[in-house]
This record gives C-alpha cells, sequence and structure tokens, in this order.
C-alpha cells in the first residue's frame, strides 16, 4: 500500500510541473495586460515601458516562467499589476478568498455526500418505489437546471422567508451578502444565528447539485451489489435484510462513490464560482471573474496553480482511496 | 450509417442473434440493423416527444424570431412601456428598457442552439479522432495524449474557456470576448475528453477483435481499419456523446455569459438574458423564467433524445418490440 501511494505522488510531481506550465501559458494568451490602460489616452514611451516593467512583459516568454516560477516556490506570487488595481501582492488575497471558498465547499459536500449516500441507499433497496421516483425525477430536475437558476431561486426566497421570520420573532435571519467584513459580533449565539443565516442558502445551493449526482450514483452501484451474487447468499443462509443490506451490501457499494466524490472536486470547483457570483461572497470565484475582466496576470496565475494543485491532489486522494477500499488495484 | 458496419456492429457484440431470431416471429425476411435501430427509437416515447419538442423549439427560434414585429436590440423601444407584463402583444413581457422580451430570449436561444451544436460536433470530432489515434496506437502515442487529458481536466472548463477566449475580439467592458464564434471553438476545443475516454477504451478493446485482424491481414492500412472498421462499431456510444454534449454545452454556455466571461452584446445569449435580468425574479418574473425555461427545455430535450438513442441502439433492449 505505501508504495503504492509512493508512485502515485511521485506521479503526480511531473504533472504539477506541467500543470503549472499550462497555466502560465493560458495566462500569456489571455493577451495584453495593459490593453486598456494604453488605449484610454495617449502614453509616452517612457511610461508605457516603466509599466511593462512593472507587468514583467518586457521579457521573454519562459524567462518570464522561470522567474514566477522560482518565486511561487519561495512564497511570492507576485502584485496586481494593471494601473489601478492598488498592487497588491497576490498570495494573501488568494488564501482568504480559498478560505472562505472553502469553507462554503466543505460544509455544502460533507452535507451532500451524507444525505444522498442515504437516499441513494434507500431508492436502491426499495427500488420502483414512490420514494425512489421521487427522487429520480428531483436528481433529474436538478440536474439538466442550470445551477445559477438554481442559486438565483434560492436567493430570491430570502426577502419573503425573512419577513416571516420577523413575524414570528425571529429577525431577519438570512442575509445574502456574504460573511460579514468585520466578523461575526455579539455572544456565542449570536454568532451561531449570523454564521448559519450567512451559510444556509448557499449551501443549499451547492449541495442540490453534489446531492443529485451522489444520490444517483450511490442508487446504480447499491443496485448492482444488490443483485451479485454473494449478497444472494448472505440472504439465502438466512441473514436479517438490515444485516445484509448494511453489513455486506453497502459497504461494497460505497467504493464507487467516494471515489465520484473526490473526481467531482471540479465540477465543485466550478459550482462555488457561480454560487458565490449569485450570492456576492468574496471568494475565488469573484476573485477569478474579476482578475481575468482586467487581464490581472498574476492573480489568475496564481488562482489557475492554487486549482489545479487541488484537482490534481484530490484525484490522487480518489486513486488512494479506491486502492485502500479495493485491494484488487493495488496488486495489478 | 451504412448498413453492413452496423450488422458487424451487432454480431461483435454477439447480440444480432437474438434480435433476427426475435423478428423471424412478426415478419418473413429479417430487417436491417438500421431499421430495427430507428423503430426502436420511434416507438420510445419520452425520446419521440423531446424530438419533437426540440424541433419546434428549433423552429420556433429561428422562424419565429425572424418574422416577429420587434427587433431583438436592447434599443428597440418602439413596443410601448417598460415592465408591461406578458400580454397578446408582448406574450414574454417587456424589459427595463422597454425592449420587446421575446425577440430578445428567441435571439438568445438562437445562438444558444447554435453554440451547443457547434460545440458537440468539435469536441465529438476532436474526442472521437484522438481516442481513436491512442486506443489504436497505444505505446506513447496513447501516454502522451492521455497525459494531455489529464491536465485539460486539471482546470475548471469553465475557467479555461473564460481565460482562453479573454484576448479574442474587441477589448470590449468586461472580460471574455462578445465573439459567441470564439466561445463555441474554444468549448468545442474544451469539452473533447468524455468523448476522448470512451473511444479510446472501446478501440483498445475492438482493434483485438478477430474482423479487424481479418482486414488488417486483407492488407488494409490504417485508415481503413480505424474510419471503416474500428469507428463505425463505437457510432452508437459517438452519437449519444453528442447528443449529452448538445445539452452540456448549452448549460456551460449559459454559466460563462452569466458570470461575465462568455459572449457580450450585440451578440446575445440565454445566460447573458439571465444576468441581465437576475434581479428582476421577485418584481418582473417574466424576465427571468422565460430564458431559464428555454435553457432547461434545449438541455432537458437533448439528454432525453440521448437516452432513448442509447436505448434504441442497446442489442439488449427487449423493452421496445422490433
Amino acid at each position: 500500500m505505501l508504495r503504492y501511494v509512493i508512485r502515485r505522488l511521485l506521479i503526480s510531481i511531473p504533472i504539477v510541473i506541467l500543470a503549472t506550465f499550462l497555466c502560465f501559458a493560458l495566462v500569456t494568451a489571455m493577451g495584453d495586460p495593459l490593453g486598456d490602460w494604453k488605449t484610454a489616452k495617449p502614453r509616452t514611451e517612457a511610461a508605457v515601458a516603466s509599466e511593462e516593467a512593472i507587468v514583467g512583459y518586457n521579457q521573454p516568454f519562459f524567462t518570464r516562467y522561470g522567474h514566477w516560477a522560482v518565486n511561487f516556490i519561495q512564497g511570492d506570487w507576485n502584485r496586481n499589476v494593471v494601473p489601478g488595481d492598488n498592487n497588491q501582492a497576490v498570495k494573501p488575497q488568494i488564501m482568504s478568498a480559498l478560505w472562505v471558498t472553502a469553507k462554503l465547499v466543505l460544509f455544502a459536500e460533507l452535507l451532500a455526500f451524507v444525505v444522498g449516500m442515504l437516499i441513494g441507499v434507500i431508492s436502491a433497496v426499495r427500488q420502483y418505489s414512490m420514494f425512489d421516483y421521487t427522487i429520480t425525477g428531483i436528481a433529474f430536475a436538478l440536474f439538466s437546471m442550470p445551477l445559477f437558476c438554481i442559486a438565483i431561486m434560492i436567493k430570491s426566497t430570502a426577502p419573503p422567508l425573512n419577513n416571516w421570520l420577523q413575524s414570528i420573532g425571529f429577525g431577519r435571519w438570512i442575509t445574502t451578502s456574504g460573511p460579514p467584513i468585520g466578523g461575526y459580533t455579539g455572544g456565542f449565539w449570536h454568532q451561531v444565528y449570523q454564521f448559519t443565516g450567512v451559510y444556509t442558502l448557499p449551501v443549499i445551493c451547492l449541495f442540490s447539485i453534489s446531492f443529485a449526482l451522489y444520490s444517483r450514483f450511490q442508487r446504480g452501484s447499491m443496485l448492482d451489489v444488490l443483485n451479485s451474487d454473494y449478497v444472494r447468499t448472505a440472504q439465502a443462509k438466512g441473514l436479517k435484510q438490515s444485516r445484509v443490506i448494511f453489513r455486506h451490501a453497502f459497504r461494497n457499494a460505497l467504493i464507487p462513490v467516494v471515489t465520484v466524490a473526490s473526481l467531482n472536486i471540479g465540477a465543485v470547483f466550478t459550482g462555488a464560482v457561480i454560487t458565490e457570483r449569485v450570492f456576492g461572497w468574496q471568494g475565488m470565484g469573484t476573485l477569478i471573474v474579476k482578475a481575468v475582466t482586467n487581464i490581472e496576470p498574476w492573480m489568475v496565475l496564481g488562482w489557475l496553480v492554487v486549482t489545479a494543485i487541488f484537482i490534481i491532489l484530490f484525484n490522487l486522494i480518489a486513486d488512494i482511496l479506491y486502492a485502500y477500499l479495493d485491494p484488487r488495484i493495488r496488486l495489478d | 450509417m451504412t448498413n453492413p458496419t452496423l450488422e458487424v456492429a451487432a454480431e461483435a457484440s454477439g447480440a444480432a442473434v437474438t434480435d433476427t431470431s426475435a423478428s423471424t416471429f412478426d415478419t418473413t425476411k429479417a430487417r436491417r440493423q438500421s431499421v430495427v435501430i430507428l423503430r426502436r427509437f420511434l416507438r420510445h416515447r419520452l425520446a419521440m416527444a423531446s424530438l419533437i419538442v426540440f424541433i419546434c423549439l428549433v423552429l420556433f427560434a429561428f422562424i419565429g424570431g425572424a418574422l416577429w414585429k420587434y427587433s431583438y436590440t436592447f434599443e428597440d423601444t418602439s413596443g410601448g412601456g417598460r415592465y408591461l407584463a406578458p400580454s397578446g402583444d408582448h406574450p414574454f413581457g417587456t424589459d427595463a428598457l422597454a425592449a420587446d422580451s421575446m425577440a430578445q430570449v428567441l435571439r438568445g436561444a438562437q445562438f444558444s442552439i447554435i453554440i451547443a451544436f457547434v460545440v458537440a460536433f468539435l469536441s465529438t470530432t476532436i474526442g472521437v479522432v484522438l481516442g481513436a489515434l491512442a486506443g489504436y496506437f497505444r505505446g506513447w502515442v496513447d501516454s502522451v495524449l492521455s497525459r494531455f487529458t489529464d491536465l485539460v481536466l486539471v482546470i475548471p472548463a469553465l475557467v479555461l474557456v473564460g481565460v482562453l477566449s479573454r484576448n479574442s475580439g474587441s477589448a470590449t467592458s468586461g472580460g471574455g470576448s462578445g465573439n459567441w464564434q470564439i466561445i463555441a471553438l474554444f468549448l468545442g476545443l474544451t469539452l473533447w475528453t468524455s468523448v476522448y475516454r470512451v473511444i479510446r477504451g472501446m478501440t483498445l478493446s475492438l482493434r483485438e477483435k478477430e474482423f479487424v485482424e481479418a482486414a488488417r491481414a486483407l492488407g488494409g492500412g490504417v485508415g481503413r481499419l480505424v474510419f471503416r472498421h474500428i469507428l463505425p462499431n463505437t457510432l452508437d456510444v459517438i452519437i449519444v456523446n453528442a447528443t449529452i454534449a448538445v445539452s452540456q454545452a448549452v448549460l456551460i454556455e449559459a454559466a460563462l455569459s452569466f458570470i461575465g466571461l462568455g459572449v457580450h452584446p450585440p451578440n446575445t445569449s440565454l445566460g447573458l438574458l439571465i444576468n441581465r435580468n437576475e434581479l428582476e425574479i421577485t418584481l418582473h418574473p417574466w424576465l427571468f423564467w422565460f430564458p431559464f425555461v428555454f435553457i432547461v427545455a434545449i438541455s432537458l430535450c437533448a439528454n432525453f433524445i440521448g437516452d432513448g438513442l442509447r436505448d434504441a441502439f442497446d442489442p439488449r433492449q427487449k423493452r421496445v418490440r422490433t
């Protein structure tokens, strides 16, 4: 097992390096960060030269990549360079945005995984029941609706919900503008109240797409397992149905779902980008949209590399989990 | 879709036997495989209903959009007041600038449909060709292509296309180019990975089959083996994947335009319309719901048609009488 993990780790190192290079090429393909600045009004050649030196675009492609890579490893992710973007350092911005997004994603994914698993098992055990059809219908509807529409709809329930909550003396609980900038205030329970008010709707939103995927997948893999011979054997030798389902079937049916959940990280990132855009959170989504709009090269690069590393990491986790749960994989 | 190749396909999966034996009870002569598949599809109620709805949608968007009395431009305010609720004169109401909403939605649907088809065509072609190459040549070709696929998947498609298309077209306000062609091109260049994986896997196994070996023994070259013998056997998977790609492309393009990295005016798309009218959902809901219904209808129809095709191609399918 250890050898397998080490081998997979070593394979992913060149992938990370190649990915950073790909990201760098992408960022260069975005165009000249000074394009808008140059055309806004006539600039002197000296001014253009000094701005280009700040951006770093006066050097050849590979030199720039080398500089960036060395600095990146040492923790210097460069700064905002487009005139008017305050010349802030990139790393702290990405880190704070990542923390905001990570919390949102973590809550939603945990909830989606647990609930999706349970619902999937129930619909497999009670296949073709009313419950199964309802869940299938909901999952299909969630699959075919664009996430941003779901998010807008969920967000639009906030004002009436708040009015109702206020009328029963609970106050205007739901907030749709992201976590408070100065942090949560007041006593412990007041902080909990604020926190849940901020997170509930976006979490529901992200939860809904992942939930549809996990519950469908769990249902499929559970059905596969329930129809296999060893489950029939377990039933035939007279075990209780609950024991067959949870001890024999469920544990094996979990394997593909765990992998799907780890591989789903890319879709979750996309979902977070859209959810944050709708709910106005200052997370990774808002950051990348702004950075691409302004052609902020180092910010986009930092974002892409961080995301790529996360996705590679989760693919790695999926592989290792799969090998751990299913010994046949690592024996090849 | 030539007849003999499909028969080979059915024989390869060892299922033509059941089909012909079943049909000898009904008829005196065996039916062609393509006819069997077509019949199965025609009897698939949900898929047929979706196909009809889809055709109606396309006709409505293109012919209706061309004939409709109001122009789709935001500047056309000849229709009367702002925020008019849906009525006979404005079936989808009017927006904040007093422009007719139906004209815009139909225009947006046109763009979304065209983009979806371009993307489905591009991504399927790229995925099939690369997949067949990797599966046929194996070795270093396969390694290089597969690693490259892994790399493409490392960045979320939404952001990848947003970044790629930033530079193209005019430097309009906001990110992304206004150009729908550019968006379609880059979406097609990004979304081929799932088709690639499926086709690569199928080619890997098909190239070892006896009929491919026989064709090779008869002196068939690479092109002939791949395009005449191997790929026709993956036709069902290709078609089903292409319909799924249509649905995927509609959703991703809408999301891209929604976050502001996709198409820009004067081009429009359903996602862009929702972006413009995001905050109207409570006060002037028609501005949100009509584009929304169009997006969902296109994507659902494409999905259901894909499902029906998959069932129709499946030789083990017994639910629909042939």
